[in-house]
C-alpha cells in the first residue's frame, strides 16, 4: 500500500562535475510527486540513483529501514522488487513480444504456471489498453504504446514505488492526457507511491499532490502542489510558468548582469496563472492520497491567484504558454 | 584522468567483471534456454567461415614444408609436420580469430544495444542480474562452441594440406598418414582444446564487458565493437604464447 521514499543529503558527480548536492526530499506514501527542472540537471541520474542504479558520493535513500547505497549487490536485488520503473522509451526488450515481455518478471521471479501468468499479462495489458498487441515486437508498435507496455512491465510485480521517466516525452497532447489519466487511476487503484521525471507543465500542474525543482544542482523547491504553485520564488516561478523572464537562461542560469539588466529594465512578471483543479480519477472516487482543492493555501494563510479551483481541470493553454 | 591510470582503471574493472561472472557461474538457476540458443547462434555464425579459412590454412602450411621438405629428402615427415602445425597452432588461433571475429563483435552488438536501449537498467530494476543471465550463458555457449570449433578446423586443415600434398605435390598418401604419429602425440591436441577453451572465455567475456558498458548512443555501440575485436586479438595471441610456452615446460616433447 505504497512505501516513503526517505532521501537525506543526496550527493553525486561524474568525474569531477557534481550533478546535484545535498537533495533532501521525502516522497511520501500512497501520494503522487513530480520532479521538474530545465534540461540536463540530471533528473534521471536522480531516478537511476533511486533505485540503485547508480551509486551516489554521499547520502542516504531509505526505504523500509534500509539504506540503498549501503546495501550488498544482492540485497538491492531484492529491494528493487519493490521498485516497477518506466524508462524513456519504454525499455522493452528487443527480441520478445509484448507478451513475452510483460511476463518476463513473472516468468523470472515466481513459480507460477503459464496459465496463472496469461491471466496476470492479460489484466495489465487491459489496464493499459493494449489487448490485441500482445504478439507484436516492439519494433512494430508506436512510441505511445511502447510506453504503456514499459509501464505494464512494470506493475507487474505489484510494486509499491513507481518511477516515471519523462512519460510524456514524444508524445502528443492527446496520447499525455490519456497516459495522465492513466497514472492517476492506477494511484487510485494501487495505493503505491508515484515518483514522475518530467518537463511537461500541464502534467506537473494538474496530476500530482507533490512538486520538486531541481535546478543549478540543488533541490530549489518541494512540497505540496499548491505551495509551489502559489510561490513566488523566481526559479520556481519562472519555470512553473514557462516564462523567459527569471534566473533560467537559454544555456545555463542567467548570470548576475543579465538579471540586473532584466530588473532595471523594469521588466515586471506577469500575475501568477490561477491554480487548475487536479486531476480526478476517471471514475469519480477520489484517491486515498487526494486533499480538498486550496486546503494547503488555507491552512497556510496564502491567497491563491485569482480564479484558482475553478470547475476545470486543464489550464487555458494561453495561460501557460507565455 | 591520465591515459595510464584510465588503462589500469578498464583492466581493472575488466578483471572485476571476470569475477563477477565467475561468481554468477555457480548461481542457480542455469540459464539452459538462453545457453543453447547462444551456442546455436555462435555456431550458425562460425562455422562455415571457419572451415572455408582452415582449408587454405593446411594448405599453405603443405606449400610451405613441401619444397624444403624434399630439398632435405624428408619428405616422409611431411604429414608429421602439418598435423603438428595445424592441431597445436593453426586450430587454435584459426578458431579463436572466428569466434572474436563473427561471434565475439556479435555479443557485444547485442550487449552494446541493449544497453543503449536502457533494457539492461531495465533489467537490473526488475530485479534481474543481467551478468548471470546474459553472460553466463554467453560465455559458457562460446567455450563450448570454441572447443567443437577447434575439432572442426584441425579436421579440415589436416584434410586440406593432406589433398595439396597428395593431388598436386605428388606426395605418398601413405607416408603423409604414416608420419602422423612420428612427431605429434595425444597432448598436443589436448593442449590445443585448452587453448580453444581459453580463447572461447576470453573472446566472449571481452566482448560483453566492451558491449555493457558501451555509451554514446549507435556510435558508442560501433566503438564498443571495434575494440572488442582488437582488444580479444591482442589478448588471444599473448594467451597463445604463454600456454604454449607452459606446455613446452610441462610435457616431454617426442623425439627430444
Amino acid at each position: 500500500m505504497g512505501v516513503e521514499v526517505a532521501v537525506r543529503g543526496l550527493t553525486k558527480s561524474f568525474g569531477g562535475h557534481p550533478v546535484w548536492s545535498d537533495l533532501t526530499l521525502t516522497l511520501p506514501a500512497g501520494e503522487i510527486s513530480v520532479l521538474l527542472g530545465p534540461s540536463g540537471t540530471g533528473k534521471s541520474v536522480f531516478l537511476k540513483t533511486l533505485v540503485g542504479l547508480l551509486r551516489p558520493d554521499r547520502g542516504s535513500v531509505v526505504i523500509e529501514g534500509r539504506d540503498l547505497p549501503k546495501l550488498s549487490e544482492r540485497e538491492l536485488y531484492e529491494v528493487r522488487k519493490l521498485f516497477g520503473v518506466l524508462f524513456q522509451d519504454g525499455a522493452l526488450f528487443g527480441s520478445m513480444t509484448i507478451y513475452d515481455n510483460v511476463a518476463f518478471p513473472l516468468r523470472e521471479h515466481t513459480r507460477r504456471s503459464e496459465s496463472e501468468i496469461r491471466a496476470v499479462v492479460t489484466e495489465k495489458l487491459e489496464m493499459v489498453g493494449l489487448v490485441g498487441a500482445e504478439h507484436k515486437l516492439p519494433g512494430e508498435i508506436s512510441g505511445g504504446m511502447r510506453k504503456r507496455a514499459g509501464l505494464a512491465r512494470a506493475l507487474v510485480l505489484d510494486p509499491q514505488i513507481i518511477l516515471f521517466d519523462e512519460p510524456d516525452s514524444g508524445l502528443d497532447p492527446v496520447r499525455t492526457a490519456y497516459l495522465n489519466q492513466l497514472i492517476v487511476d492506477l494511484n487510485q487503484r494501487t495505493g503505491a507511491t508515484f515518483l514522475i521525471v518530467t518537463h511537461d507543465i500541464n502534467t506537473a500542474r494538474t496530476v500530482p499532490d507533490n512538486i520538486g525543482l531541481i535546478y543549478h544542482g540543488h533541490l530549489a523547491m518541494f512540497g505540496p502542489r499548491e505551495m509551489l504553485l502559489s510561490s513566488t520564488e523566481p526559479v520556481v516561478r519562472q519555470f512553473l510558468n514557462a516564462q523567459r523572464i527569471g534566473p533560467i537562461g537559454m544555456a545555463e542560469e542567467k548570470d548576475a548582469e543579465e538579471l540586473a539588466a532584466e530588473a532595471q529594465a523594469g521588466v515586471e512578471l506577469p500575475p501568477l496563472p490561477p491554480i487548475p483543479l487536479q486531476l480526478p480519477p476517471s471514475d469519480g472516487r477520489p484517491r486515498r492520497a487526494e486533499r480538498p482543492p486550496g486546503q494547503w493555501c488555507r491552512e497556510n494563510g496564502v491567497t491563491p491567484p485569482p480564479g484558482s479551483f475553478e470547475g476545470r481541470w486543464a489550464p487555458e493553454p494561453s495561460e501557460v504558454v507565455r | 584522468m591520465s591515459a595510464p591510470v584510465s588503462a589500469v582503471r578498464h583492466t581493472g574493472e575488466f578483471f572485476a567483471f571476470c569475477l563477477d561472472t565467475l561468481r554468477g557461474l555457480g548461481r542457480r538457476p542455469v540459464q539452459v534456454r538462453e545457453f543453447v540458443q547462444q551456442a546455436w547462434f555462435i555456431s550458425s555464425v562460425s562455422i562455415l567461415p571457419a572451415a572455408l579459412v582452415s582449408i587454405p590454412f593446411g594448405a599453405v602450411i603443405a606449400l610451405q614444408l613441401g619444397s624444403l621438405v624434399r630439398q632435405l629428402g624428408a619428405q616422409s615427415f611431411t604429414g608429421a609436420a602439418s598435423v603438428l602445425a595445424v592441431v597445436r597452432e593453426a586450430g587454435p588461433i584459426v578458431t579463436a580469430l572466428i569466434i572474436a571475429g563473427a561471434g565475439g563483435s556479435a555479443i557485444c552488438a547485442d550487449l552494446g544495444a541493449r544497453k543503449i536501449r536502457e533494457e539492461l537498467d531495465a533489467m537490473q530494476v526488475l530485479g534481474i542480474d543481467p551478468i548471470h543471465r546474459l553472460v553466463v550463458p554467453r560465455v559458457l555457449a562460446s567455450m563450448l562452441v570454441a572447443v567443437l570449433l577447434n575439432g572442426l578446423v584441425s579436421v579440415v586443415g589436416v584434410t586440406g594440406g593432406y589433398a595439396f600434398n597428395v593431388v598436386l605435390q605428388g606426395g605418398t598418401p601413405g607416408a603423409y598418414l604414416a608420419s602422423f604419429q612420428a612427431l605429434g602425440q595425444l597432448p598436443d591436441l589436448l593442449v590445443g582444446e585448452v587453448k580453444a577453451l581459453l580463447f572461447g572465455a576470453a573472446a566472449a567475456l571481452v566482448a560483453s564487458h566492451q558491449g555493457m558498458t558501451a555509451k554514446g548512443g549507435p556510435k558508442g555501440v560501433g566503438d564498443a565493437v571495434n575494440r572488442s575485436v582488437v582488444i580479444t586479438f591482442m589478448l588471444l595471441f599473448a594467451l597463445n604464447f604463454v600456454v604454449t610456452a607452459v606446455y613446452f615446460q610441462v610435457v616431454p616433447q617426442k623425439g627430444s
